[in-house]
C-alpha cells in the first residue's frame, strides 16, 4: 500500500512541473499589463509605468521569468502581487478561509443530499420517488449557478428581505450571535452550490448503484438471508462508491471554479474572487499562484482518490 | 489690451463705473465673443476660495457605522502606489492633504492652516513658490506630531525614482523646503499658474508619516510594514485590511477637526459588480453607500422605486468623446503605422471630420443611454465652469452632413456609400468593451449610414484597450482605427494636465513607445503655442481665456467630438449626507459626511 502512495506521489511530480509550464506560458503569451490604470491617469508619466515594468521584470524574456519563479517556488517563496504589492502566499491565506468554509460547506451539503437520494432512488428504480429525483436533478444541473444565485438574491434578500445581499467577513458580535451570522450568510451560496453538485451527484450515485445491485454476489448474499438494509450498505455500497469517489474527486476542482461565479455574485473573499480581480488587474503572480493552487488541487484529490480505491477495492492496490 | 487694462475695466465694472454692455462690446472689438466676455467679467479677480461647509452634527461620533461598498476593492493602502482610483480612496480614509476638493471646485482646508493667497503671502507675485502652513496640534494615528518634516519627506520620497512611486510626476520638478516646523516652501521651476497639485486632493495628496516611512525610501519601499497598515492623521483609525475585500476603521478621538468624525466605525467591502453595488444600496438597504455606478439609467429608476436609497450626481469635468486620428492607421512607414509622416486619407478633408461631428446624436445617447448621469456637450473641456467654452454649439443633422460631404465632392456609389478620387468612405471606429459605449456606437452607426458613410465597430476589452503594452496593437495609444471613443479622467478642478497632452511634443509613436500622451497625433503650432502660454500665465482671466481657446480650436478642428459631458453617479442611503465632489474621490470629503436623523 505505501508503495502504491508513493509510486502515485512521485507521478504526480512531473505533471505539476508540466502545467505549472503552460499556465506560465499561456499568462506570459496573454494581452494585458498590471499597470494599464496608469496609462489613462494623465498625472502619472509613462515613464514611471515603464520603469514599474522593469522593476517587476516585465519586460524579461518568457524562460527568463519561469525559471526565476520556479527557483522561487522551489524556496517556498510565491512571489508577491504587482497590484497589492504584498506577498501572494499571503494573499491566498487571506482568502483560503472563506473558500474553504462555503466550498466545503457546499461540498457536504451535496453528500448529504446526494448519497441517500441516490442509494434510495437506486433500490426502487421507476417509482414515484426515483422519477421525482431524477426530474429535480435534471433541472438541478441545467440551471448555472449565475442564474440560481441571482434568482435566490432576488427571492430571499430583495423581495422577502430575510438573507443578506453581500457576504462579508467582518461579522458583528461574538460567540452564539456570531456563529449564527455566519451560518445565515453562507445560505445563499451554500445552497446554490451545493444543490448544484448535489443534482449530478445524485444521478451518478444512482446508476453506479444500479450497476452494482445486478450483481450475482448481491443476489447470493440476498439468498444467504441478509437483510435489505445489511445488503445495500455493505455490499452494494462499497462497491458502488469506487466511481463516485472518482466523481467526487474529480470534481473538487470544479468545485471550486463554480466558486468563483458564486463568489463573485455573493461578494465572498474567497480565492476564486481574488482570481477574477487578478485577471481583471493583469496582476500575473497572482493569477499564476492561484491557477496553480487549483492545478496542485486536481492532482491532490486524484491522489486521494486513487488511495481511496486501494481502500475500498484491494485488488487495486497490489496491481 | 488684455492684463493691466482689462483688470481696471473689471474693476469699474464691479464698481458700477462701466455697465457690462459697455464691457462686452469692448470685449468684442478686441476679438472675444459675448459669452467669453461675460464669463471672464464673472471671474474677474477670483482667486481660489474655500468653500462653505454643510458640516450639522454638534458632537463627535455616535453615529454607527458607515458602510460603504466599493464594486472594485482597494487593492493597497499607500497613496504613492495607489494604481487607479480604488487605491487611492482606501488610502484616503486614513491619509490627508493639506487641502482637497469640494462639489464646487472650491478648495477646503485639511492639514493646512489657511489657503495660500497673495493677500496673505502664501503665493509668491511672481508664481514660482508657495508657502503653506500647517495646522498646529495635529497628531499622527500614534500620537507623534504631525510636522512640516512630514510634508518635506513625502516629497523626498516620491520623487525618488527607486521608490517606483505613482506619484512621481507630480513632486519630480518641484523643490520643498521646511521653513519652521509648521511652514513648508513648494518651489516650482517656473511660474506655475496652478500651484495646488503637490500634496493636495485624494489622489497623490495624502502624505504619510516621515517617522514610519523613512527607513524605506527608494528600494526598500515594498517592504514597509506599513504599506498595508497605514497611520495617518485622518478621521478614522486603521483596524483592519484585506486586499481587495475589505477595509476597517474606528473613529479617531483625536481628530484635528472639531465635532468630526460622526461615525464610530468604518467599513469598506470591495468585489462584485456595480448593478448589485447599486442593489445593495438602493433596494436592499444593507450599505449606505456605493461608488461609480456607472449603470444604465433606466436600471437605476427602477432599483430606485420604493428602495431604501438613492443615486446622486457629482458634477466634474469627465468628457466620453470620439478622437479623429489623424495619420494613417493603414499605412505602414518604417514599421509604424499612424506615423506622423502620415495624413489620415479621409480626415486630411475638414469637411469628413465636420460631417462626423454632425451625425453624433448626443441628445440621443443621452436619453437612452446615460439619462441623468450625462450632459449634451460641444466642449472638450466641460469644466470647471470658468473653463469652459461659451462659444461652441453642437449639431445633429443628417442632412447637413451629407450636404457638407457633396459639396466637398463625396459622391454615393453603386453601394450606397461615398466616395472620391477612388476612396470610400469607410471607417473604422473602436472601443473599449462596455455597455453605454457600445450602444452608443451603435447610434452612431446607424446616423453614418444614413449619410452615406460605412463603420465598421470594433470593441477592445477594457484592460487590453488602456494598457500601456507595447506588444498589443488594440490599445487606445497606438490608435490603429480611425475613431476611438472613451474618457480621460480629469482628476483636479484644473486643465493643465489634460490639455497639455495634445501639443505636438506629446504625439505618441513608435520611438517613445507609444508613451506619448497625444494618441490623435493632432499637430497644430497655434494650439502649441496656446498651451504654453498658459502653463505659466498667472492671470487667472487669461488663462481661462487661453484654456477657452485650445478647447474651440480642438473643436474648430474637429480633433474630438465629445458625446457626452458625464456626471459621476454614486449610490447612498436616503439618510445620508455625503460630500461628494467632481473633483475629487468619493472618500476626499468623508470627514464631513453624517447621517440626517
Amino acid at each position: 500500500m505505501s508503495q502504491y502512495v508513493l509510486r502515485r506521489v512521485l507521478i504526480a511530480i512531473p505533471s505539476l512541473l508540466g502545467i505549472s509550464l503552460v499556465l506560465f506560458v499561456v499568462l506570459a503569451l496573454a494581452p494585458g499589463d498590471p499597470f494599464s490604470e496608469l496609462a489613462t491617469n494623465p498625472n502619472v508619466p509613462p515613464e514611471v509605468a515603464a520603469a514599474l515594468r522593469a522593476k517587476f521584470g516585465l519586460d524579461d524574456p518568457i524562460y527568463l521569468r519561469y525559471l526565476h519563479w520556479l527557483s522561487a517556488m522551489a524556496h517556498g517563496d510565491w512571489g508577491f502581487s504587482f497590484v497589492s504589492r504584498m506577498d501572494v502566499d499571503a494573499l491566498i491565506l487571506q482568502r483560503l478561509p472563506a473558500t474553504l468554509y462555503v466550498v466545503g460547506s457546499s461540498q457536504i451539503l451535496a453528500l448529504l443530499v446526494a448519497i441517500p437520494v441516490g442509494v434510495f432512488a437506486a433500490t426502487k428504480p421507476y417509482s414515484l420517488f426515483d422519477q421525482i429525483a431524477n426530474t429535480l436533478a435534471f433541472v438541478g444541473f441545467s440551471l448555472p449557478t449565475f442564474f440560481t444565485g441571482i434568482l435566490f438574491i432576488l427571492i430571499f434578500s430583495v423581495t422577502l428581505d430575510w438573507l443578506p445581499l453581500v457576504y462579508t467577513t467582518d461579522v458583528k458580535g461574538t460567540g452564539i450571535r456570531w456563529v449564527l451570522e455566519m451560518i445565515r450568510q453562507a445560505i445563499m451560496p451554500v445552497a446554490v452550490l451545493g444543490l448544484f453538485q448535489a443534482a449530478s451527484m445524485t444521478r451518478f450515485v444512482r446508476s453506479a448503484m444500479l450497476d452494482v445491485i445486478r450483481l450475482d454476489y448481491v443476489t447470493t448474499a440476498r439468498a444467504k438471508g441478509l437483510g435489505q438494509a445489511k445488503v445495500i450498505v455493505k455490499h452494494v455500497m462499497r462497491n458502488a462508491m469506487i466511481p463516485v469517489v472518482t466523481l467526487i474527486a474529480l470534481q473538487m476542482p470544479a468545485v471550486f471554479g463554480g466558486a468563483i461565479v458564486t463568489e463573485q455574485i455573493f461578494r465572498i473573499p474567497g480565492i476564486g474572487s481574488l482570481l477574477i480581480s487578478s485577471i481583471l488587474a493583469n496582476d500575473t503572480p497572482v493569477v499564476m499562484a492561484v491557477t496553480f493552487v487549483f492545478a496542485c488541487l486536481v492532482v491532490l484529490f486524484n491522489l486521494i482518490a486513487d488511495v481511496l480505491y486501494g481502500w475500498l477495492d484491494p485488488r487495486i492496490s497490489l496491481r | 489690451m488684455l492684463d493691466k487694462k482689462l483688470r481696471a475695466m473689471i474693476d469699474k465694472v464691479a464698481d458700477g463705473r462701466m455697465d457690462r454692455r459697455a464691457f462686452i462690446k469692448r470685449m468684442a472689438a478686441v476679438g472675444l465673443s459675448a459669452p467669453l466676455a461675460n464669463q471672464i467679467l464673472a471671474l474677474g479677480g477670483v482667486a481660489m476660495a474655500e468653500g462653505p461647509s454643510t458640516y450639522k452634527p454638534t458632537k463627535r461620533g455616535g453615529g454607527g457605522a458607515l458602510k460603504l461598498l466599493w464594486w472594485q476593492g482597494p487593492t493597497l493602502l499607500n497613496p504613492h502606489f495607489a494604481t487607479g482610483t480604488k487605491d487611492q480612496d482606501g488610502s484616503r480614509l486614513f491619509y490627508e492633504p493639506l487641502a482637497c476638493w469640494d462639489p464646487d471646485g472650491n478648495m477646503k482646508l485639511v492639514l493646512a492652516a489657511e489657503i495660500p493667497s497673495i493677500q496673505n503671502g502664501g503665493l509668491a507675485a511672481d508664481g514660482k513658490s508657495v508657502t503653506w502652513k500647517l495646522k498646529p496640534g495635529v497628531k499622527w494615528h500614534d500620537g507623534k506630531p504631525f510636522t512640516a518634516d512630514d510634508v518635506v519627506f513625502n516629497w523626498e520620497y516620491a520623487k525618488d525614482p527607486a521608490t517606483a512611486a505613482t506619484s512621481i510626476a507630480v513632486y519630480r520638478d518641484i523643490t520643498v523646503e521646511k521653513v519652521d516646523d509648521l511652514t513648508v516652501r513648494i518651489l516650482f521651476p517656473k511660474p506655475t499658474p496652478f500651484w495646488a497639485d503637490a500634496f493636495v486632493g485624494a489622489g497623490f495628496g495624502p502624505i504619510i508619516p516621515k517617522h514610519l516611512f523613512a527607513d524605506y525610501k527608494g528600494a526598500k519601499s515594498r517592504e514597509a510594514p506599513n504599506n498595508l497598515s497605514p497611520v495617518g492623521t485622518g478621521p478614522y483609525k486603521f483596524i483592519e485590511f484585506k486586499p481587495g475585500d475589505l477595509i476597517r476603521g474606528e473613529l479617531n478621538p483625536d481628530y484635528h477637526m472639531p465635532n468630526r468624525p460622526y461615525f464610530d466605525t468604518l467599513e469598506m467591502k470591495g468585489g462584485g459588480d456595480a448593478v448589485s453595488a447599486a442593489r445593495a444600496v438602493i433596494q436592499t438597504g444593507e450599505y449606505d453607500f456605493g461608488y461609480l455606478i456607472q449603470v444604465e439609467d433606466d436600471v437605476l429608476l427602477r432599483l430606485e422605486k420604493g428602495g431604501k436609497g438613492k443615486t446622486i450626481y457629482a458634477v466634474g469635468g469627465d468628457t466620453e468623446f470620439i478622437a479623429l486620428n489623424f495619420t494613417d492607421p493603414n499605412t505602414e512607414v518604417d514599421g509604424e503605422r499612424s506615423s506622423m509622416k502620415t495624413k489620415h486619407p479621409l480626415f486630411s478633408d475638414p469637411a469628413v471630420r465636420k460631417a462626423l461631428s454632425l451625425l453624433v446624436d448626443r441628445e440621443a445617447i443621452k436619453k437612452v443611454i446615460y439619462g441623468r448621469a450625462g450632459r449634451t456637450t460641444a466642449n472638450f473641456l466641460n469644466g470647471p465652469e470658468k473653463f469652459v467654452s461659451k462659444n461652441t454649439t453642437w449639431e445633429f443633422s443628417v442632412e447637413k452632413a451629407s450636404k457638407i460631404l457633396d459639396d466637398a465632392g463625396w459622391k454615393p456609389g453603386a453601394d450606397g456609400i461615398r466616395e472620391k478620387d477612388g476612396k470610400k468612405l469607410k471607417l473604422l471606429y473602436q472601443t473599449s468593451i462596455n455597455g453605454p459605449r457600445q450602444k452608443t456606437q451603435a447610434i452612431i452607426k446607424q446616423a453614418c449610414q444614413k449619410a452615406g458613410i460605412d463603420v465598421e465597430l470594433k470593441s477592445v476589452v477594457a484592460s487590453v484597450f488602456f494598457s500601456s503594452d507595447v506588444g498589443n496593437p488594440d490599445t487606445y495609444p497606438k490608435f490603429y482605427a480611425d475613431m476611438e471613443m472613451f474618457q480621460i479622467p480629469l482628476t483636479q478642478p484644473d486643465p493643465l494636465q489634460i490639455m497639455r497632452r495634445f501639443t505636438s511634443a506629446n504625439v505618441a509613436t513608435k520611438e517613445n513607445k507609444w508613451q506619448g500622451p497625444n494618441f490623435l497625433r493632432y499637430a497644430n503650432k497655434e494650439y502649441d503655442a496656446i498651451i504654453e502660454a498658459a502653463e505659466s500665465e498667472m492671470d487667472p482671466i487669461k488663462r481661462a481665456a487661453l484654456y477657452i481657446k485650445a478647447n474651440d480650436l480642438l473643436i474648430g478642428d474637429t480633433a474630438f467630438i465629445p458625446v457626452q459631458h458625464r456626471l459621476k453617479v454614486e449610490a447612498a442611503a436616503n439618510n445620508l449626507v455625503c460630500i461628494v465632489s467632481g473633483w475629487a474621490n468619493e472618500t476626499d470629503n468623508l470627514f464631513d459626511w453624517y447621517r440626517e436623523a
